[in-house]
């Protein structure tokens, strides 16, 4: 398929030059869109796969939350742009090793299973037309992988908690809004209608 | 050959059908907007344009074209200039799975619910880079704001939907129109009646309308996001504003009032009439009720303060929808309501 091929290529282009970019270029809003760019890539060539579903997911999760957060904060803090890229040089090996160490990792991973030749990995079978990768993911998380599932919603859940509880302090004399006090504020208690008669006009 | 012919077919009548029809009923949208809000205000509205104003979103928008665009100093220039088409963007592309009647949807995808929210995420994007790009404090104010509160109330609104999802056993939205099929009451605003009400409500926040309208703000911030643009830049801005509500309204009429399915359904008293069939016709009717709706809101409530806007939508809408959820589920498990296919 000559036009898959061409898709395939051109989305991975971009994906490998976006994400070049976003360690390169200076300006960090920049190096945020370069992200994204990267993760709609990735989910373009998911529904190439016929993963439809994590590639929306993906789109929804990364594109739609997460990195509008990162460009809030970023927006947020102001960034001094000319002291961004000054760690480079310096950060470099460590970084490098990180890079080298994850490599490695996913070649252990890939010798472990013996797919080391190209071979070992088709083109993947054309899906007919009737499949829908939506409902399949859904009889697999519910059916099989069940326990390993609710496991991750419970981690999941102990993270937001976490998270939650890190930022609750108290501190003496914050004032802050009593809202059920102020869902409660009634009319009657704050507004008194008072008759008086009206100024000059002579009775009759 | 045949193939750039097929596709240049596609896309001339995805122009037809869906493009233009969208463009012609966002701007009459919005002299319906004028005209009702001056009703409700005991004004007259404009109704100098044409008959009784009907040429006033024409003259708007020749207005709006011929009008000079400005780029504010020291603004980022390609970022300003790509926020507009950002916000568009996403706005016209999810009505690819929105079907307007039997079989009448661009792309019948399996994963519709999800495609329309990750696609309908996307539109934040338009809104942050522009109050960024702007160089502006007012459009910045304006578009944290939005950002915080549309990706807030995308929770309420995504999570709204999953009772929906419950009952109908589907996430394909021709699907689930056919399974609210029998009438009036197996319409899923019944059984999901807070669902219903959370939906219409974050609609609302989502699409930065009134009540919830603080990223435009005109009292504090002047008009948040898109104080910088003028001209073009601007009208494309509202045009992505007003279809996102057209959006919202349509996919009310969707997941909670059975879409193109007629309401008489059920009454057999009235024979074999048109009445008692589904058509596109109840589609437009139910749509045109939704959008009505946002006029008849922004008339009658003030304007919510922020912070409130934020505790509703995370302490009160989202606990509400998960134990909506769990009741629609045991509707479903006692047979109360039939699950659909």
């Amino acid at each position: 398929m000559l036009i898959q091929e061409i898709i395939f290529y051109a989305f991975s282009i971009i994906m490998i030059v976006a994400a070049t970019l976003v360690i390169s270029v200076r300006n960090p809003v920049y190096s945020v869109l370069y992200l994204i760019l990267t993760f709609f890539s990735a989910a373009a060539l998911w529904i190439l796969l016929g993963a439809e579903f994590l590639a929306i997911i993906l789109v929804l999760v990364y594109v739609g939350a997460v990195m509008v957060l990162f460009l809030f904060v970023l927006m947020m803090l102001n960034v001094d742009l000319s002291r961004v890229n000054e760690g480079f040089v310096k950060n470099l090996p460590l970084g490098l090793l990180v890079a080298a160490i994850m490599l490695a990792e996913i070649l252990v991973v890939l010798w472990y299973k013996g797919r080391t030749g190209i071979e070992d990995f088709p083109i993947p079978e054309p899906l007919s037309a009737d499949y829908s990768n939506t409902a399949e993911i859904g009889q697999r998380l519910f059916t099989q992988y069940l326990w390993p599932f609710e496991l991750a919603g419970i981690v999941l859940l102990v993270a937001i908690v976490a998270a939650i509880a890190l930022t609750m302090r108290k501190r003496e004399g914050v004032k802050t809004q009593s809202i059920p006090k102020q869902v409660q504020a009634d009319k009657r208690d704050r507004v008194k209608l008072i008759d008086m008669p009206v100024e000059g006009v002579e009775d009759k | 050959m045949d193939m750039i012919l097929e596709f240049a077919w596609l896309l001339i009548r995805i122009v037809l059908f869906t493009f233009l029809p969208l463009i012609l009923l966002v701007a009459y949208y919005t002299y319906a907007e004028r005209r009702v809000l001056g009703a409700m205000q005991s004004r007259i509205g404009p109704n100098r344009v044409g008959p009784i104003g009907l040429f006033q979103p024409f003259a708007d928008v020749i207005k709006l074209l011929l009008k000079e665009i400005i780029l504010p100093a020291n603004a980022n220039r390609f970022l300003f200039f790509i926020a507009p088409v950002l916000a568009i963007g996403p706005a016209f592309a999810v009505w690819a799975v929105v079907p307007m009647g039997e079989g009448m949807v661009w792309a019948n995808l399996d994963a519709g619910v999800i495609y329309i929210l990750a696609v309908g995420s996307i539109g934040v994007y338009g809104i942050i880079l522009a109050g960024w790009a702007s160089n502006s404090k007012y459009a910045l104010l304006g578009a944290m704001r939005a950002a915080a509160q549309m990706v807030s109330y995308e929770i309420a609104l995504g999570f709204s939907l999953v009772g929906v999802l419950v009952l109908a056993g589907s996430l394909n939205l021709s699907a689930i129109v056919h399974a609210q099929a029998g009438g009036m009451a197996d319409w899923y605003w019944l059984p999901l009646l807070p669902l219903f009400i959370i939906f219409i409500i974050s609609g609302l926040a989502e699409t930065n309308r009134a009540p919830f309208d603080v990223a435009e703000g005109e009292s504090e911030i002047v008009a948040g996001f898109h104080v910088e643009y003028s001209g073009a830049t601007f009208a494309v801005f509202f045009l992505a504003e007003y279809a996102n509500m057209i959006l919202i309204a349509a996919l009310t009429a969707i997941f909670f009032f059975g879409g193109w399915l007629s309401p008489f359904e059920g009454w057999t008293f009235l024979g074999d009439s048109w009445l008692r069939e589904p058509s596109i016709f109840w589609m437009l009717g139910k749509l045109a009720f939704f959008m009505f709706n946002f006029l008849w809101f922004r008339a009658t409530f003030p304007r919510y303060r922020y912070d409130q806007i934020m505790r509703l939508g995370w302490k009160v809408f989202i606990p509400i929808c998960m134990v909506w959820v769990l009741v629609a589920a045991v509707m479903v498990f006692t047979g109360l309501v039939v699950r659909g296919a």
